[in-house]
């Protein structure tokens, strides 16, 4: 690992430590939400529908509830009136394609709930479900984002179109540009469908308590107080009688801890029947359940001068959203629009993304939402245009990026948008794409690009990118001192795997000044602070470590009046250091000595300001154009974050993410076929990353240009890794085959796909 | 019906459903939520235990099928209460995020090390082919793994 960071002795910030959590998992003593029990627990299995659009005609759950052992069935119509799930939007063209918390009537996707079964056991309820009989009687389909659009089938009753949103990014006069401009290039980019697919399935284990009528749900995460007032809206209670617990959390990656359908149902049954009830999802049905992402498609036009200045890009890019609009799928839609072109420099800019609905599981954020697939579409542009015009790739990038001289550079105008306008806060693009070179070594691999060893077509491929993080609005953060001296540290964010605790830890020590053993950090669960938020978009270390900040200096002058107060001087005569106030007459105080005044102190940290992490990426490939198989032989990745705060998770983020995003690029997807059946089911044929498929991926982290937007300077960095990914493998990938006559457009590259694609230009 | 075995060293007898898999059993009724399943299928070994030596996969094995045998779950990998040289090699390398899959990468790895102290980095990725991690990558996992390796060779001499 190779990090570039100043020194700071004796702090933990910025020092690659060790994680608190790792003790608990590596001995077994996680507690992840299918490890909780409850005494006279019922288990829940989910009936779903096996049509992708239909009428439901009839449910028929006698043979269900005839099985021993199972207690209840319920539909739509014990729900009464059925809500939707609210969005994380309040922009009005989105909220009648929210989803309902059951099928009412109409099925939409194959896999939405329609009935849920409660039993003695999950083995009970499992098979009950499969008694559930459902006639179905089949509607029209719509398949693809085109055949959305045009609305000849409509999806959602009393409305007029399958597009629940379309959004412009512009700047500058996109129109006049392209009039004028010597060159234009015009292009079609795809990616596919896949999806986030964290290890450790959803689950949620509900209780309610009749005495207070108050409701606990376990299994929260990512944003556990936003969806405590979606569920008590959902359930028509007040705020105050739900509560979402946050356990460990087997992965995350912006697709867990939305609220979908079951966490509604099962609180509700669990309210019904004043039962604590378990359901954990099956990896089969998590494959038709859980959020899918990233399929888009685009058309986008280009223009420039000859020699490389970028004058303006327009264009559309279509997701398919699926069957209704989730929570979080909005920010997909927006990223895609205004950040097309993330790192560059383009005076007139017009891209609209457009939000369609489809027959087909809906879709929601997965990390980088929006950033990766628009790093594949537009890299790929630039290197047809560099291609076009017999450009140096490097430096036509270079001579677009966007420079310190530039910053604060404004991003595109979004419209709708609910967000003030952004600005890129601080950095040098070109600063990581030389690193990157240099690291990559380039200039010699470029020696490479295009020839033929062996019969393998080496190719070698970049991408730059932008990482937006840290969105508001605030965050809350309490800290106590306990008897005992050590500090208890309450955050509103959540974890989701990434090292929340050590990273809250390490930021306090240092702020407190005492050993980081001595900080004991809880989080997530809503019945910890009034409020809080969590952790999305690449937020929780920025926005939860400034709160820390900020609750640390308050608590230093609570122990420094408290300390006053028993030395009977002024406060002015006291010296907080080191985790011990001194008197100037050299009588001192620990915070154990201090620690039955409970004294505590709370911290907001509120930002309307996002920060941008950005880097390149590089890659190397060589394809074997007789099978179509492509073997990464290197990938390096340089990002500048602003400030590392623990460089051993970070590298580890990036590492991962890249691989992740890897698997996006080869080998995962997830298919339809006409009828809207979804052709995967299992980890068989949904083939992610294993251990001998990418052991070259390297990254290296700068610390260049802190944020001047916190206190800390730290950037969001935990979607980096996976941005650029696309767009420096397709490049390479493309690079490779070009001599074949072959243009990369589409992912994935699968073997077969890109046989087809080297046979089809062969013809 | 009735199964005895030994469970991270201590005799334990209890009453298994047949059809029960010895992932549930371990989890439910002896309450050893460190083994995890994924996905039930046999593909992402979360759930991977060592019964008799060997690395195996709880979710497609029957609890009745552990009768009688020697099994050893995460829990079971430092009984000393600290953390074991490849447990301790996980976190210094940060093999581990999420730590969903830990277990079951910590139990294939103890079965391969300890069978094979030697193994070559090409031989712990192939092993490792069968275990999923959708946090890591990977990388920090082998080399924690091979950092490892020191630990398990006293008794063995290189083949
Ligand atoms: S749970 Fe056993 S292999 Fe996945
Ligand atoms: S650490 Fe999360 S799946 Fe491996």
């Amino acid at each position: 690992m190779s990090v570039t960071t100043a020194k700071r002795p004796n702090a933990y910030v910025g020092s690659p430590v060790e994680r608190v959590e790792d003790l608990r998992f590596l001995t077994g003593r996680g507690e992840y939400v299918a490890d909780l029990t409850r005494e006279g627990q019922w288990h829940a299995a989910v009936v779903r529908s096996s049509l992708a659009h239909g009428r439901i005609v009839s449910l028929d759950v006698d043979q269900a509830l005839a099985l021993p052992g199972v207690r209840a069935v319920l539909t739509a119509r014990d729900i009464g009136i059925v809500p939707l799930i609210p969005l994380r939007t309040g922009l009005p063209s989105y909220q009648p394609y929210a989803q309902p918390a059951i099928a009412d009537n109409i099925v939409r996707y194959v896999g939405e709930p329609i009935a849920l079964v409660l039993a003695d056991t999950a083995e009970i309820a499992e098979d009950a479900a499969d008694k559930v009989i459902s006639e179905i009687e089949p509607l029209p389909l719509v398949l693809g984002w085109d055949q959305s659009v045009n609305g000849q089938i409509l999806l959602i009753g009393d409305t007029t179109t399958n597009v629940a949103g379309r959004h412009l990014a512009s700047r500058g006069d996109a129109a006049a540009a392209f009039a004028k401009a010597p060159y234009r290039r015009r292009e079609t980019f795809r990616v596919h469908r896949h999806m986030a697919m964290p290890m450790e399935t959803r689950g949620v284990l509900a209780e309610w308590d009749s005495a207070t009528s108050h409701l606990t749900v376990h299994g929260a995460a990512k944003a556990p107080y936003f969806n405590r007032k979606s569920l008590a809206k959902m359930l028509n209670m007040p705020e105050a009688s739900v509560d979402c617990m946050e356990c460990d959390v087997g992965g995350g990656f912006g697709a867990r801890g939305e609220v979908y359908p079951e966490d509604f149902l099962i609180a509700f049954a669990a309210r019904k029947f004043a039962r604590p009830i378990k359901w954990i999802e099956d990896r089969r049905e998590h494959f038709m359940a859980m959020n899918h992402a990233r399929e888009i498609d685009a058309d986008l036009e280009i223009a420039c001068t000859r020699d490389g200045k970028l004058l303006g890009l327009r264009g559309n890019a279509y997701i398919d959203c699926g069957a209704y609009i989730r929570p979080s799928c909005i920010t997909s839609v927006r990223n895609i629009a205004t950040f097309m072109a993330g790192a560059y420099r383009i005076p007139n800019f017009e891209v609209y993304g457009t939000a369609a609905l489809t027959n087909k599981t809906p879709a929601g954020g997965f990390r980088g939402p929006g950033r990766y697939e628009s790093c594949f579409f537009f890299e790929r542009l630039m290197d047809i245009v560099a291609d076009d015009l017999k450009l140096d790739r490097l430096e036509f990038r270079r001579r677009n990026l966007v420079t310190a001289d530039d910053m604060p550079y404004p991003l595109a105008k979004l419209e709708p948008s609910e967000s003030p306008d952004g600005f890129l806060d601080s950095g040098h693009y070109p600063a990581t794409l030389d690193a990157c070179a240099h690291e990559f070594g380039w200039a010699d691999k470029l020696k490479l690009n295009g020839t033929v060893i062996d019969n393998l077509h080496h190719g070698i491929g970049l991408c730059c990118f932008v990482e937006g993080g840290a969105a508001g609005p605030r965050e809350n953060v309490r800290l106590e001192i306990e008897s005992s001296g050590d500090v208890t540290l309450y955050s509103g964010s959540s974890a989701i795997g990434q090292g929340l605790e050590t990273v809250m830890s390490q930021i306090a020590a240092d702020a407190l000044e005492i050993p980081m053993e001595r900080i004991r950090v809880l989080h997530g669960s809503t019945n910890l602070l009034h409020e809080g938020f969590g952790s999305f978009a690449s937020r929780a270390t920025v926005v939860g470590g400034n709160a820390v900040l900020v609750a640390a200096k308050t608590l230093l002058e609570t122990v420094r009046n408290a300390a006053a107060e028993r030395f009977q001087v002024s406060p002015e005569a006291v010296l907080v250091a080191n985790g011990v106030a001194n008197a100037s007459d050299g009588r001192t105080l620990s915070f154990a000595d201090l620690g039955d005044l409970k004294l505590k102190a709370e911290g907001t940290f509120a930002n309307s300001k996002a920060t941008y992490s950005y880097g390149t990426a590089m890659a190397h490939v060589a394809v074997d154009a007789t099978t179509g198989f492509t073997k990464l032989l290197e990938y390096q990745v340089v990002d500048d974050v602003g400030r590392a705060i623990n460089p051993l998770t970070l590298h580890g983020q990036v590492i991962g993410a890249a691989v992740q995003g890897l698997g996006g690029v080869f080998s995962e997807d997830l298919p339809y076929d006409e009828n809207g059946q979804l052709l995967v089911g299992s980890f068989a044929e949904y083939v992610m990353p294993v251990a001998t498929d990418y052991p070259n991926i390297h990254a290296t982290t700068m610390e260049q240009y802190p944020s001047p937007n916190n206190p800390l300077g730290a950037k969001g960095a935990g979607e980096g890794g996976i941005i650029p990914v696309a767009g420096a493998v397709g490049n390479a990938v493309a690079a490779a085959l070009a001599p074949l006559g072959v243009t990369i457009r589409h992912l994935p590259l699968t073997p077969a796909r890109v046989w087809e694609l080297i046979q089809a230009a062969r013809a | 019906m009735q199964i005895a075995f030994t469970i991270n060293g201590a005799p334990t007898a209890a009453e298994a459903q047949p059809r029960v898999t010895l992932a549930d059993f371990l989890r439910e009724k002896l309450k050893l939520t460190g083994t995890h399943v994924g996905c039930s299928h046999g593909v992402c070994g979360a759930c991977t235990v060592i019964v008799d030596g060997a690395a195996i996969r709880s979710c497609l094995t029957l609890a009745v099928q552990a009768d009688g045998c020697h099994v050893t779950t995460v829990e079971g990998l430092s009984p000393s209460g600290d953390l074991s040289p490849l447990q301790a090699a996980f976190r210094k390398h940060h093999a581990l995020q999420c730590g969903f899959c830990t277990p079951g990468m910590l139990m294939t790895l103890h079965a391969l090390l300890t069978d094979e102290p030697y193994a070559d980095e090409a031989r712990i990725r192939e092993v490792l082919g069968g275990n999923l991690c959708r946090c890591t990558g990977y990388i920090p996992i082998v080399a924690a793994a091979c950092e490892a390796r020191i630990a398990y060779q006293g008794a063995k001499v290189q083949p």
